[in-house]
């Protein structure tokens, strides 16, 4: 049986799959590199470790806020024992001073948008 | 065989009856209990603030006490009816209405007094607010946690004391980013606020600010304790509070 259009129909198809495929042809010379963070220059440790930070941190900021704003506990305790006061402006941005080379880049590069910045203040002030 | 199966089961149940008895905690976390309250900060079962207006009544007497407060909170000052106030003053028939009589000593009439949250006992703002926002703590402090706030404004119309502010505009156009206090956050638009009786202070065992700033005229303490100043002022002066008819039990007390 001949297929009506059958030339028209195949030629759009090829033109439809080479689209969809491009990104994978195209993508392919690039490898993903993760950002490179600027880290705090006096500290050497976190309040956790670092995988913890990493896979953790907006799990344990969301458990500050709750913990410090509504349940009036404002001393975390770290794995290690350590007693952190829990403060997303005082305690975190202290070490990590600069928002930009430090939560931008990460956050920019997922594709997230917090919008912790709308009320705290960022360390490096408002313009 | 017939003894093993014995032996299991009696096993099976001494270790269910141990997992009742364990805390749940230990199973858990390991016991690691993340979190405390802070060793320095100041306790109690109520807090309560008493203003004598017969030592600061004048609107040049408020005003030191309502800068240490909005700038500390980062409190912008809009121009025009979207003002957001914390802390702010009025004269006696706006402040007791209920408690006005025609022939009123001039002196008291005359008087400003300082309105702020009068952090209620039965506070409505708690009850209409759909999402939890707005809630009270067990030391009686009717807290605002903005993260949750929709911007219903449900607290607002529930308040019989005008003590909350909506944030209309992007309350950081109206701030000296300059000199904002970087230690406490701003606010966004589309939420309420309110006096927050510097729980953060509170937190690291400092008296609210307008306190500090007022050289005792206003004393704030533990509700609670009999031995509070608190309690000592309220039993040697004539004290009232705001709108007793609402039936919200505030806990700011004014000295006449």
């Amino acid at each position: 049986m001949k297929m009506q259009y059958g030339a028209a129909i195949v030629a759009g198809l090829v033109v439809f799959f080479a689209l969809l495929l491009s990104p994978f042809v195209v993508g392919k010379a690039k490898t993903y590199k993760q950002p490179e963070l600027k880290l705090p220059v006096g500290e050497k440790q976190c309040i956790e470790s670092t995988e913890f930070m990493r896979r953790e941190h907006m799990q344990l900021l969301n458990d500050w806020r709750d913990w410090a704003l509504r349940d009036g506990k404002r001393t975390y305790i770290n794995h290690a024992g350590k007693e952190i006061t829990i403060s997303l402006q005082n305690t975190c941005m202290k070490c990590h001073n600069n928002k930009a080379e430090f939560c931008d880049k990460c956050h920019d590069d997922a594709g997230v948008s917090p919008y912790c910045w709308d009320c705290h203040i960022q360390p490096e002030g408002l313009k | 065989m017939k003894n093993n199966r014995r032996t299991f089961i009696k096993i099976a149940g001494l270790a269910a009856a141990g997992l009742a008895v364990a805390p749940k905690a230990t199973l858990a976390s390991g016991g690691h209990s993340p979190v405390k309250v802070n060793k320095d900060s100041a306790h109690a079962k109520r807090w309560a603030m008493v203003i004598d207006t017969t030592k600061i009544n004048t609107d040049e007497d408020f005003a030191p006490l309502i800068k240490a407060c909005h700038s500390i909170h980062n409190v912008p000052d809009i121009p025009g009816n979207q003002n957001v106030k914390w802390i702010w003053t009025a004269p006696y028939e706006q402040a007791f209405p209920e408690q006005l009589n025609p022939h009123l000593d001039d002196t008291v009439k005359e008087r400003r007094y300082a309105l702020l949250c009068n952090h209620c006992d039965e506070p409505p703002c708690v009850r209409v607010c759909p999402t939890k926002a707005t809630f009270k703590r067990p030391d009686g402090i009717v807290a605002m946690d903005y993260h949750r706030c929709i911007g219903c404004r449900y607290c607002m119309a529930g308040c019989p004391y005008g003590s909350r502010s909506f944030n209309w505009g992007e309350p950081r156009e109206h701030l000296d980013l300059e000199a904002l206090n970087p230690e406490f956050p701003t606010r966004m638009r589309g939420v309420v606020e309110k006096c927050n009786f510097c729980v953060e202070r509170l937190a690291v065992g400092k008296m609210p600010a307008c306190v500090d700033a007022s050289n005792g005229a206003i004393v704030f303490g533990d509700l609670n304790d009999p031995d509070s100043s608190v309690r000592q002022v309220l039993r040697e002066r004539f004290t009232i509070r705001r709108k007793p008819t609402a039936g919200t039990e505030p806990s700011v007390y004014y000295i006449i």
